[in-house]
């Protein structure tokens, strides 16, 4: 259980920042990713959580290579897929996949069910006779709850519901050691959400994969992680046990972040916690601690030193200065 | 953990390419006149040593000028050449370059289209910018010019009407790419490993071809008018060999003693020509709003 299979450090993606042909001007950098360090284990699910744009997806493109990382190093399953030719990195993809956010999208319109789920297959076994792989998507529909009489229709016959179990099919037919999800539920009616949930815990029981479940719906995150990575701004925040970041988040944007999650419970009083302003451009990543300019704890050493990720009790790390003293509590 | 519902289906089969040919040709009772004005020519074309009542360039001096009789239906031209005759024969002419060079430009313009689109970059940059020379002249002027360069004959008749139809098709070709290439089923291909080339006949190549089809449709059309315009002009099809275009620009000059080849050639250019971009409407209708579908 406790393998180190993923080994992520300093990871960092840009965009833009090019110069453009007969112009002397650059186009603005974003940064998406900004020196991501982390480690996940064989068989966990590390949640990651954040504002959209605080390039939490990117980070899972990242991981598996989608994109490719302005700096760092990405090791999975002692690999560094940051060094490894394309061919070889070709080959580590049967060690990890992707379950996308729009079910819509990531099924190709034009080709047929059994087509889309044994396309992995068909890269990484070509020796399989074609009757072995219809067998083995069979298979793998029935292991998603779906009925393997659905394999020569297309996409556009299901509801997204389907569709999503169609591409969670496809993400485990090679049994990959790693699983990205990216907010594999969002898209989804809350109803069908808890099903597909279940389904990945299901799995994940069975096969003993790991999931990068990136999300937003802190409900759906509380449920099915083991542990939460809180990212603003391109960088981690805070990391650790999901137990932990809920009952006592260190850093303040955890706090003002969960303090936001509506409550299924009427009666509590929980204390919101409203942050001024907005999230400031990725263009424009303030000084020292990204989060200083709305941060109720902001003190001078936060524009001017950046804080380092640090252990603040077992287990969990926060980055900000103030961690130990933090007063706000919920 | 709860147990899975089965999500069990049952729906009609997929009939969706048979859907769109009967939308296509029986939805509309115009665009099935101009299907079958089509298929009419093309078997005029195949058929035409049988069809054609007279050789169509043998001359004689006693059937100059004649009006339309029993024994030449639409009369005949200076030299005596009977033009049923002529425009039957025509016709392969006018057909064969009508459908081969948009074909071909369909296959070039959109291997360079996919190509610049997909992998972007400097090829892009290469691509985007030999396409935007090519758009800068207008199609016949391009065709004069290479004519020109090469002289007459068949195959640079095909050449040239190719590359002034290669632009056209690049660049429908590169803009779909470029949407096509975001869409996440494309990155999931990649997240399993697929190869490029095969992830551009796969997934990119299907996804792109209902505007490209479209467009081979309507260009038919525009093919045989600049090959008529050529040959017209003169530098097309080769006299005595008869083509839509010369046949007209023959007519010309004896247009008051016979003005039979012009009106002959001139209605067959027009509802051909109609009749492909009525073809080429209604593929686009049906295609048009499902988006790629």
């Amino acid at each position: 259980m406790n393998d180190v299979l993923v080994k992520a450090e300093g990871v960092t993606k840009f965009f833009g920042g090019e110069g453009r042909l007969f112009s002397k001007e650059k186009t603005p950098q974003v940064r998406a990713v900004d020196g991501v360090s982390f480690e996940m284990f064989a068989g966990e699910t590390l949640a990651v959580v954040g504002e959209s744009g605080c390039g939490k997806s990117t980070l899972g493109r990242l991981l598996l290579r989608l994109l490719e990382p302005t700096g760092g190093r990405i090791e999975i399953d002692g690999t560094d897929l940051t060094q490894i030719s394309k061919e070889a990195l070709r080959n580590s993809r049967r060690k990890m996949q992707m379950v996308f956010q729009d079910p819509y999208g990531s099924l190709s319109p034009r080709r047929t069910i059994a087509e889309i789920i044994a396309e992995p297959l068909e890269v990484f076994e070509p020796s399989m006779s074609s009757r072995a792989r219809r067998e083995r998507v069979a298979d793998l529909l029935e292991q998603v709850g779906l009925s393997p009489d659905i394999m020569d229709r297309r996409p556009r016959q299901f509801s997204g519901g389907q569709r999503q179990r169609i591409g969670i099919a496809r993400a485990i037919a090679l049994n990959p050691a790693l699983i990205v999800a990216d907010e594999p539920v969002s898209a989804l009616d809350v109803s069908v959400q808890a099903q597909i949930v279940n389904l990945l815990q299901d799995l994940q029981q069975d096969k003993g994969f790991s999931y990068f479940f990136v999300a937003h719906d802190l409900a759906v995150v509380r449920h099915i992680a083991d542990r939460v990575m809180v990212m603003y701004l391109g960088r981690v925040v805070e990391i650790g046990p999901k137990s932990k970041i809920y009952a006592a988040p260190q850093h303040p944007y955890t706090q003002a972040l969960l303090s936001a999650a509506p409550e299924p419970d009427p009666e509590g009083n929980t204390k919101r916690i409203i942050l001024q302003g907005d999230v400031p451009s990725p263009t424009k990543v303030p000084s020292g601690c990204s989060f200083r300019t709305r941060c109720p704890l902001a003190q001078p050493i936060c524009s001017s030193e950046r804080p380092e990720l640090r252990q603040v009790a077992e287990g969990q790390l926060a980055a900000c200065h103030f961690a130990e003293t933090n007063p706000i509590r919920q | 953990m709860t147990a899975l519902p089965s999500t069990r289906l049952t729906s009609a089969p997929d009939s969706r390419t048979l859907f769109v040919i009967k939308t296509v040709f029986l939805g509309n009772p115009v665009t099935m006149v101009a299907a079958l004005v089509i298929f009419i020519f093309i078997c005029v074309a195949i058929l035409a040593p049988l069809i054609a009542p007279y050789d169509p360039l043998a001359q004689s001096y006693l059937t100059i000028n004649i009006y339309p009789s029993a024994e030449h239906w639409l009369g005949t031209d200076q030299f005596g050449r009977d033009v049923l005759s002529r425009l039957i024969y025509g016709s392969r002419n006018s057909l064969i370059f009508g459908i081969t060079a948009p074909f071909l430009a369909a296959i070039i313009g959109t291997t360079l289209g996919v190509t610049a689109g997909y992998f972007g970059g400097l090829v892009d940059r290469l691509v985007t910018r030999l396409i935007d020379l090519l758009l800068a002249f207008p199609e016949l002027l391009l065709a004069i010019i290479i004519m020109a360069a090469l002289g007459g004959g068949f195959w640079n008749i095909i050449v040239v009407l190719t590359i002034a139809f290669v632009p056209g098709f690049a660049r429908v070709a590169r803009a779909s790419t470029l949407a096509v290439k975001q869409e996440p089923y494309v990155e999931a291909a990649i997240s399993v490993g697929v190869r490029t080339p095969t992830i551009i006949i796969r997934h990119i190549v299907p996804n792109i071809a209902a505007p490209i089809v479209v467009l081979m449709t309507l260009w038919v059309a525009s093919a045989i008018r600049l090959e008529a315009a050529l040959s017209f002009l003169g530098i097309g099809t080769r006299p005595p060999h008869p083509s839509w275009g010369n046949i007209i620009r023959d007519g010309l000059n004896n247009i008051f003693g016979s003005p039979w080849p012009i009106i002959g050639a001139g209605l067959a250019i027009t509802v051909v020509v109609l009749s492909f971009n009525l073809i080429g409407d209604a593929v686009r209708d049906v295609l048009d709003p499902e988006g790629g579908e």
